[in-house]
């Protein structure tokens, strides 16, 4: 399955999907006007990747600062994710915050409220 | 001619004010303004969760001017631009007030006044809960806004959001939102 792989700007994150690997990252920051368009080919990446995917996918998001808009894609996002994970498939998430970023820890709450996936919460020192 | 969006620029900047822009709202300056922002707040504070805070708000913000501003009345918009919107960051005490301005057509002044009562009388759990069911249970607009912004920057707000309808015309108000996060 091919790479996903999408290099970040100051308004979007740098993007890379591994299928053979089964590792999947979003690093960043995430502010478009058009969240949706840019996430498209993240959603459809997994849809494909869903039918194929390996027995352990791991999954690291770390997002610096993210917009509303784009808040319902990353959702998008862990819908997916945990479609696979109901097909018996295991997933990981790593989620990864600043130091101190409060706001940025209880998003990551937040997600993990709605999905049925555990999240693991790492604080990024320094 | 009652209200005077220039009059009400220069005074909401007054003193201590460090970051201030008035005129069109489009993707190109939204990212401008925010790297200004991001450069000046360095400057005015040590605290990092602050700064963070700011620019979250001011982000959320800018795409809600983006989104959903008016088109400035007709007779203005020569001056102001078509797409006029303003920001006004200033220290006030122990706080830092953002002030975000723009028109909206008198239609709307009913649906926000609700939206912003409604969303002062929760409580943080109470916003909470209320960004993740409509986060998981409604749809993006076509926009790609999701109701979401309001609720947002309510969540990151140190106060409760303050907000004022100036009349310009029978068709046309001018909204003003003020957020605060202490310093």
């Amino acid at each position: 399955m091919d790479t996903l792989s999408i290099e970040g700007t100051p308004k979007t994150p740098t993007v890379r999907f591994n299928g053979s690997k089964g590792i999947i990252e979003i690093k960043g920051r995430s502010i478009p006007e058009n969240s949706i368009e840019f996430y498209k080919p993240l959603v459809e990446w997994l849809e494909a990747y869903a039918k194929e995917s390996k027995p352990q996918t791991q999954v690291n998001i770390q997002l610096e600062y993210f917009n509303t808009s784009s808040s319902k894609c990353i959702l998008d996002v862990f819908k997916k994710l945990e479609a696979i994970q109901k097909a018996n498939q295991g997933v990981t998430i790593n989620w990864f915050y600043d130091e101190d970023d409060e706001d940025m820890l209880e998003a990551g709450q937040d997600y993990e409220s709605i999905i049925r996936i555990p999240f693991k919460m790492i604080e990024v020192v320094g | 001619m009652g209200f005077d969006v220039n009059q009400l620029y220069a005074e909401i900047c007054g003193d201590d004010v460090f970051f201030a822009y008035a005129g069109n709202i489009v993707s190109e300056q939204i990212n401008l303004i925010l790297e200004e922002i991001e450069k000046k707040s360095v400057e005015v504070s040590t605290n990092i969760k602050v700064r963070k805070k700011i620019y979250n708000i001011m982000v959320e913000s800018l795409q809600n001017l983006f989104h959903h501003l008016d088109d400035v009345p007709e007779g203005l918009s020569e001056t102001l631009g078509k797409r006029y919107g303003m920001i006004v960051i200033k220290r006030e005490g122990g706080d830092f007030r953002l002030t975000v301005g723009n028109f909206v057509s008198a239609d709307k002044v009913k649906f926000l006044t609700e939206k912003i009562a409604k969303i002062n009388s929760l409580s943080n759990d109470e916003l909470k809960e209320m960004y993740k069911f409509i986060l998981n249970y409604q749809k993006l607009s076509s926009k790609g806004g999701g109701g979401l912004g309001l609720i947002d920057i309510a969540r990151k707000s140190d106060k409760k959001l303050e907000y004022r309808f100036y009349p310009y015309s029978d068709r046309y108000y001018f909204y003003r939102l003020d957020i605060f996060v202490s310093i």
